[in-house]
């Protein structure tokens, strides 16, 4: 009995794990078919709702493919980029920063046709006006940091947003956490 | 004595004594004839005629009892044609407000005249009555429908304890926007009562998100804002930008025909130009580098901005049509948020090069650099207040927010005009340096544009709408 307990948790946990490891997949599997066109011919209505016909498709295995062959909308709904946060007032990367950066340098590697833009973006605690420049900062410490890790800088964009795209509206601090950051957006690929 | 009726256009100082002779005009037969058309920043005129000799002389300048301000009263315009009843009432409305904002007058409250019999020409006016309700001026105003499109307006206020009448004027034009004579008077009746250039005709430009449109691309859920314009309180607002992007720093030409801003729809900020008037858009930077906060030089000749074109943000100036750039700061730190001193020789803006974020002065050809914000732990946005003062406004970090504060170029202080009233940010001073525009998140319900007196007193919101952002005073 406890052998069996002990087996059921493995699985679970193993299915958890893989689950956790590679949630970008699940949005890339095809949407599932749309329910057939109500192809109905005016003349004779039918007497019956019309049979519903559907096409069994095929999931493809999880690859790594699957990031690569997805739209750019879809990839950088669900990106495999991590944003890098900053520190108030801060353009700064600290060792978490350089760590996320050094991780999207990694997948630029994998994919070495996407051109990223880095945007720069800031919390309300700063001004509307300096932000601007804030964010440029931001976005340029980050391409600084890509380019020494190996990236060509032809793949690198940056632009500030400054506070103009808050990620979370909140006035408080969790919320301005999130929003000082640089943001990796796939321009083209 | 040459007899000359005030004109918009006219800045002589000391009106408070002038003594003007004039004939029998005081009938109300001579009024200068006066064509106002809507969107017109220059209000073209017609020289009135000249009155006849033999002049009496009267005291053009209305006061008050010893010590106070003038009272005046404003009744509804007496509407010559059916049609004009909104107008009338409307002109009324507009004209108490317009002349109450500048402090320079008791404005009787209007739900006060109930009592006041109604006159129905200039010659019936109960003065007697207004005199018991302490008023000092009177206005009579009469608004007719000349055709489905036009109107004619005509003003006269009078002093109630002489009964004369010390300003007289008719205009007419386009019948959409009463609120355009209204304005027009107020600005002329601070001219001649006060030696005051009123700001009733100038206009807001700020960005707003208030048509709720999200920006199509790559990122969902972000906001379209648009440069929109207002008069000055906040009514006839009008879209400037559509082109569905970030669109924000709006700031008037000298000529308020022209709005320079930082718009993003190329992708990365640039600054562009629109002549409203004319429908044109102009790209002075020529796609060097990225380029935002624009603001022009107080002759319109040029144009300061900030620009990473050298790889970090620096401030630049250039001609209006982008020839003739020249960098203006050298350091690698921030400089950023540039603000044009009356004369044009010095340029105010921030810098972090101390650690944080500052305000400095510097010499329009990047010399004599000094800093000017010592107390403060965080400043930005510095704007340099018009003659005759001599003041820089800027936003302070206080709190979790910002205050705004205003510092004194000639005295060294510093005085805060917010207090925390949510968080204030982008000062922009009125053409007459007697106001600030500025946002605030106070309303609890968004960030809104608001004014205030320069002593941070006759706060009056100026938006309602979406958020609202970095507004910009027109001359």
């Amino acid at each position: 009995m406890k052998r069996i307990a002990t087996v059921l948790i493995l699985v679970l946990s193993f299915t958890a794990a893989c689950a956790k490891k590679q949630p970008a997949t699940v949005a890339s599997q095809p949407a599932p078919p749309a329910a057939a066109p109500a192809a109905t011919p005016t003349p004779p209505p039918p007497p019956r709702p019309a049979e519903r016909i559907e096409d069994s498709v095929p999931v493809p295995a999880i690859s790594e493919d699957a990031i690569g062959n997805r739209s750019l909308e879809d990839l950088n709904r669900d990106s495999p980029f991590r944003p890098a946060f900053f520190g108030l007032d801060s353009e700064e990367l600290d060792d978490a920063g350089r760590a996320v950066v050094a991780a999207n340098a990694d997948i630029m590697k994998k994919y070495p046709t996407w051109v990223v833009t880095v945007e720069g973006h800031c919390d309300e605690r700063g001004t509307a006006e300096y932000n601007l420049a804030l964010g440029e900062r931001r976005a340029v410490a980050v391409k600084t940091y890509l380019v020494a890790l190996g990236i060509s800088p032809d793949r690198l964009r940056t632009v500030s947003y400054g506070k103009e795209f808050p990620f979370d509206t909140g006035h408080i601090e969790s919320a301005w956490a999130k929003n000082r950051r640089a943001h990796f957006v796939i321009t083209s690929k | 004595m040459k007899f000359q009726l005030p004109t918009s256009n006219s800045q002589g100082g000391g009106a408070r004594n002038r003594r003007l002779g004039v004939g029998d005009w005081l009938l109300g037969v001579v009024l200068a004839a006066c064509c106002v058309v809507a969107l017109l920043a220059q209000t073209p005129q017609t020289p009135p005629t000249p009155p006849p000799q033999q002049p009496s002389e009267i005291q053009l300048v209305i006061s008050g009892e010893p010590g106070t301000p003038p009272r005046y009263a404003v009744p509804d315009f007496v509407a010559l044609s059916p049609d004009a009843a909104d107008a009338a009432k409307t002109l009324a409305q507009v004209l108490w407000d317009d002349l109450n904002f500048e402090r320079e007058f008791y404005m009787i409250p209007r739900d006060t005249y109930a009592t006041i019999p109604v006159a129905r020409t200039a010659e019936d006016v109960p003065f007697a009555a207004w005199r018991e309700l302490g008023a000092d001026a009177v206005v009579f105003g009469t608004v007719q429908k000349t055709d489905a499109n036009t109107v004619r307006v005509q003003v006269r206020l009078f002093n109630v304890r002489s009964r004369q009448a010390v300003f007289a004027k008719e205009y007419t034009g386009s019948a959409a926007n009463p609120r355009l004579y209204a304005h027009t008077m107020s600005d002329e009746i601070h001219q001649q009562q006060r030696a005051l250039r009123g700001v009733a005709r100038t206009k807001l430009a700020f960005s707003s998100d208030r048509n709720r449109e999200r920006i199509s691309g790559p990122v969902q859920n972000r906001d379209v804002k648009e440069v929109y314009i207002a008069d000055y309180d906040g009514e006839n607002v009008r879209r400037v930008t559509t082109n569905r992007q970030l669109n924000i720093t709006p700031t008037w030409a000298p000529d308020a025909r022209g709005i320079a801003y930082t718009s993003y729809r190329r992708g990365y900020p640039d600054i562009f130009i629109a002549l409203i008037y004319q429908g044109i858009q102009e790209t002075p930077t020529n796609g060097v580098g990225q380029n935002w906060l624009p603001i022009f030089s107080p002759d319109g000749t040029r144009i300061c901005f900030t620009s990473q074109r050298d790889g970090n943000p620096e401030l630049y100036v250039m001609n209006r049509d982008g020839s003739n750039v020249r960098r203006i700061t050298n350091n690698p730190a921030i400089d950023t948020s540039p603000t044009w001193s009356p004369n044009g020789t010095q340029i105010a803006f921030t810098s972090d090069r101390a650690g944080t974020p500052q305000i400095y002065v510097v010499g329009a050809d990047g010399l004599n650099l000094r800093r000017i914000t010592t107390g403060e732990s965080y400043a930005d946005r510095p704007t340099w207040s018009p003659a005759p003062f001599n003041e820089i406004a800027f936003s302070a970090r206080s709190g979790p927010g910002f205050d705004i504060k205003v510092y004194d170029l000639a005295g060294g202080d510093t005085r805060q005009i917010t207090f925390g009233e949510g968080s204030n940010e982008s000062p922009a001073f009125s053409p007459n340096g007697r106001h600030i525009a500025f946002t605030s998140t106070r309303s609890g319900r968004g960030v809104h544009i608001y004014t205030m007196g320069r002593d941070g007193k006759n706060v009056r919101q100026i938006t309602r709408d979406g958020n609202n952002y970095t507004p910009s005073w027109s001359n």
